[in-house]
């Protein structure tokens, strides 16, 4: 296995990104990634992003965005229809493969300009489910209820997690949900969708962000204290929501065996819980200690959502603190779909 | 290096129909003749709505029942704000719903006055639509059913 590190990230997340396209706020933050260990795009042994047709109306949106990178003399590059961790996760195999020694990864969504809710619907089965268009906050909802009811959880265990992201997000410059507010508080508020409560719900967002990885000795040059990925699987669950218990994550389970989470403390954890819900399933199925693990450090995808994106967020917010020396050991999740659909873990080791 | 140019006609076409296939086929079919179908599994256990291959196994699936009209709410939301393509104009529920004779659950409307009326474990049946035409919007959506009233 050829040793491969995170070494440089940048991000952007707003609540709304208006005046400028996808194209025009990534050319920015790619340069700024690239320039930060001194690589230009020539450098680069690869280069994969995420986005999606479905956020950008436009088919082959992705075409333009890798115009931006300044891909002259031509590159070899890739894209997938997916969040940004998957794009990793492609760049990272193809470091495997052998020959190069460094890889550009980006993601990017849009959604404000629609009701994301709803555009998630188009995600889900396109002969039973989808020409309903229940909304992904609505197809929460249903899993909600089944773990309330369940006793798999209590809202004053939803409202906690909630409130600690809005603590956790007050010092992270990206997110866009960080006034604080009191467990009481939130559990005063009236449902937005019963049985989950505003403060449930994902801080939705436009933005993006980058990543440039490098192997061994060139990682070591680039960064004082590169973050190593020490392990990394991805699993999925069926798609069809009535066939799979919705009140735990078998994916995420599976996908933290094969990466490796138990093998050593974890320091800190970077999930992508795009609701209380979903982030009280993954510290059950990453079997977390929240006394010794400081989970979702940044806020998490309740404090900002950027579709597409929040996943590689996730693997660079929990590499930048391998970088500061926050921790030593730390694990980055991803997810795509409905309910936990499809699970990644990434797990981040500092020398 | 040969000057001659190679030609072709270009007709541009979409030169693909698409089917649903013999068992998601037969469950809209079977919708617009006022059937709901589900399809046994190799534990013997029937999944509804049915699918070609079995979600957990990947085995293929052949063997169509007919499922009840009526059954149980497994779990429910409730949508206080339609949307113009969602299968009611007021507030409705949505709900996962085991039909009587399947193990499964589908995902579906009901349409209850208020979120007051909703609880899980209670019973609906489907309300069809008039005009049907092999399309999951052949069932308009589901009806709880007054206690004490048979299904």
């Amino acid at each position: 296995m050829i040793d491969v590190a995170v070494v440089a990230f940048t991000q952007r997340q707003e609540a709304a990104i208006s005046g400028e396209s996808e194209v025009e706020f990534m050319v920015p933050l790619m340069e700024q990634a690239k320039a930060s260990v001194g690589l230009t795009q020539s450098d680069m042994g690869f280069t994969c992003s995420g986005s999606s047709d479905f956020l950008a109306g436009q088919a082959f949106s992705f075409v333009m965005t890798i115009d931006g990178t300044g891909p002259v003399p031509p590159i070899s590059e890739s894209h997938v229809e997916q969040d940004g961790a998957w794009a990793l996760y492609e760049a990272w195999v193809k470091i495997q493969c052998g020959g190069i020694d460094t890889a550009f990864v980006y993601s990017y969504g849009k959604s404000s300009p629609g009701s994301v809710r709803d555009v998630l619907a188009t995600q889900m089965d396109p002969y039973y489910v989808c020409p309903l268009w229940p909304d992904s906050y609505a197809i929460e909802a249903l899993a909600a209820r089944l773990m309330l009811e369940g006793g798999h959880v209590s809202e004053s265990r939803l409202a906690e997690i909630a409130a600690r992201s809005r603590a956790s997000a007050a010092s992270n410059p990206h997110a866009v949900r960080s006034d604080p507010k009191s467990v009481a508080d939130i559990l005063a508020e009236d449902y937005a969708i019963d049985p989950l409560r505003p403060s449930d719900l994902p801080a939705e967002a436009d933005g993006g962000c980058a990543v440039v990885l490098a192997t061994g000795d060139r990682a070591r040059e680039l960064c004082e204290r590169p973050a190593w990925i020490r392990g990394m699987d991805h699993r999925g669950d069926a798609h069809t929501l009535g066939v799979r218990d919705l009140t735990s994550s078998a994916s995420a389970r599976l996908a933290a065996h094969h990466a490796g989470v138990a093998g050593d403390k974890i320091d800190l954890a970077e999930l992508y819980g795009p609701f209380t819900t979903s982030e009280h399933l993954l510290i059950e199925a990453l079997d977390l200690d929240e006394d010794s693990t400081a989970v979702n450090p940044s806020g998490g995808a309740l404090a900002a959502h950027t579709m597409m994106a929040s996943g590689l967020i996730r693997i660079g917010e929990a590499a930048s603190r391998i970088w500061r020396g926050d921790g030593d050991r730390a694990v980055a999740h991803a997810t795509s779909g409905p309910c936990l659909q499809q699970n990644m873990v990434c797990v981040l080791e500092g020398d | 290096m040969s000057s001659e140019v190679l030609q072709a006609p270009l007709v541009l076409e979409y030169p693909f129909t698409r089917s649903t296939g013999p068992v998601i086929g037969a469950f809209l079919t079977g919708l617009r003749d006022g059937v709901i179908c589900g399809i046994r599994r190799a534990d013997g256990t029937v999944l509804c709505a049915p699918q070609e291959y079995d979600p957990l196994t990947a085995e293929p699936l052949t063997e169509l029942v007919e499922v009840g009209q009526a059954g149980e709410v497994l779990t429910w939301a409730w949508n206080g704000d339609p949307r113009p393509m969602q299968p009611f104009d007021r507030p409705f529920a949505w709900a996962l719903i085991r039909l009587d004779g399947a193990d499964t659950s589908m995902l579906h409307a009901v349409f209850a006055p208020s979120a007051a009326e909703m609880s899980t474990g209670m019973r609906v049946r489907v309300v069809w639509r008039t005009e049907r035409e092999g399309h999951i919007a052949d069932i308009a959506g589901f009806e709880p059913i007054p206690a004490g009233e048979a299904a």
